[in-house]
């Protein structure tokens, strides 16, 4: 496992962000390549509504 | 069916009753005549149920302006004392089928549009769109050009709309959203299309010239004229989607510059608010943000049909108005879809590859992205006494969305 892992970290890396997109700025920066993809949590995180959204959709 | 299976399938028919909507302008009459349930010494206004204590400056001083101009008080100290004792009756325009922009209000004497849904038989009316009384102002000036409109210009266009039989509006929307219109506050193809079918209607009545002039420079310079039809046509489309069980789309969207309410189809008349919401706008000059009241209007249900901002990628030119650049007009319009059920068949937007518009605002949706409803909208002062002051963006509160959520789940049982 662990040399997959040094393996991954020779090769040019292929950077997946999802969420805050401070992360996939920062990278930028650095020049790293990133792809970005918008996500946030449903209903804001709001357990109460993802309890009636389960049963509603 | 478990329910989520009755909720798709009462969605599939709520869709399928917003985009079959037809409406025509039949009738330009006094609202006492045509609005069920108008009385006299009644006032009807926008957005869900308020008293009279808890209005807004706006609401106050447009309310201020009909006592005076239906003669129910000489002057403002006379007519807020009368609405203070609650002599004169206040109503949600939406309780009565109709809607108003801004303030909202229409009184008896106040002629109204008059547009029936020929594809389910219905009827709602819209008020006039100005830009003073309905924004709050109560002066000589603002409430002349009501009188204007009650004696002159509605009572021709009635005469010219008897003589031709009413006019079908959808013909009138199609070309207005491909002329980039996105009929909330951009209405310059609509008017001057409307306009011109009227002149010829005008012209073939045999209107007596005293009248026909003057009420052909209304029709030639108001940018705004078909606002007041737009919002008719979206009352007439969304009323028979009120009541269909288990549906989880909205039926109505509207202010009072106090509270933002909206309805859901399955939950019937029942109100769903929370605090308006700040518009995020431009200023006319001699105003700023200082000045601004809280988001107000019936307007909104142009955004509950599918236009306004959510076709606002369409019509970059109301940009001029409420701010933002064309590219996030187009991530708007984009991110509509992300909340709506369908697309409409005929409403369509060159400017998105010719797409239709975005209908059918599920809460669902709305509660599970977590994006809320945008909506292009004009300013009014937060005082009384004031004509427009700008014009802006601004999102529907979530919050009334999470509560008609919980009222669903508790209605159906889940």
């Amino acid at each position: 496992m662990e040399d997959k892992v040094e393996d991954l970290l020779q090769e040019e890396l292929v950077i997946i962000n999802m969420g805050l997109r401070g992360f996939a700025e920062s990278l930028e920066q650095q020049e790293v390549e990133v792809v970005q993809v918008d996500w946030i949590p449903p209903a804001g995180g709001d357990q109460e509504m993802i309890d009636i959204l389960e049963k509603l959709m | 069916m478990d329910i989520k299976q009755k909720i798709e399938k009462a969605n599939e028919e709520a869709v399928r009753r917003l985009t079959s909507g037809d409406p025509v302008l039949v009738d330009v009459a006094p609202a006492g005549e045509v609005i069920p349930g108008l009385e006299n010494k009644m006032i009807t206004h926008s957005g869900p149920p308020i008293e009279w204590g808890r209005m807004c400056g706006a609401q106050q001083g447009a309310i201020i302006g009909m006592v005076i101009y239906e003669g129910w008080a000489e002057g403002p100290e006379e007519a807020r004392a009368k609405l203070e004792k609650g002599e004169i009756r206040l109503e949600p325009n939406h309780h009565h089928h109709a809607v108003g922009p801004m303030a909202g209000t229409i009184s008896p004497s106040a002629p109204v549009w008059v547009v029936e849904n020929r594809a389910f038989g219905n009827r709602a009316f819209c008020r006039q769109v100005e830009g003073r009384q309905q924004f709050g102002e109560f002066s000589k000036d603002a409430l002349d050009g009501l009188r204007l409109w009650r004696d002159i210009w509605a009572p021709t266009l009635r005469e010219a709309l008897q003589k031709m039989g009413g006019l079908e509006l959808n013909p009138i929307i199609i070309q207005a959203l491909q002329m980039g219109d996105e009929l909330h506050n951009r209405h310059s193809a609509s008017s001057s299309l409307f306009a011109n079918r009227m002149a010829i209607a005008i012209s073939e009545a045999d209107v007596l010239k005293e009248r026909a002039l003057p009420t052909l420079q209304y029709l030639a310079g108001h940018n705004l004229l078909f606002l007041g039809l737009a919002m008719a046509c979206g009352k007439a489309i969304t009323d028979p989607v009120m009541d269909i069980e288990y549906s989880t789309i909205v039926t109505a969207m509207a202010r009072n510059g106090t509270d933002f309410g909206i309805r859901v189809s399955g939950l019937g008349d029942e109100w769903f608010t929370a605090p308006a919401p700040v518009v995020d706008g431009l200023f006319l000059p001699g105003y700023s943000a200082d000045d601004a009241g809280f988001d107000m209007g019936d307007s909104a249900i142009a955004e509950t049909v599918g236009w306004g901002a959510f076709t606002i990628g369409g019509a970059p030119g109301i940009l001029t108005l409420v701010g933002g650049t064309p590219e996030e007009a187009l991530e708007y319009t984009r991110e509509m879809r992300k909340i709506t059920s369908a697309t409409h068949p005929t409403y369509r937007m060159p400017a998105l590859g010719f797409a239709g518009t975005s209908v059918g605002i599920d809460i669902r949706k709305v509660v599970q992205t977590n994006v809320s409803p945008i909506i292009d909208t004009a300013i009014a002062h937060k005082d009384p006494g004031y004509p427009i002051i700008g014009a802006g963006l601004v999102r529907a509160p979530i919050e009334c969305f999470k509560q008609a959520l919980i009222a669903f789940s508790q209605k159906y049982n889940t």
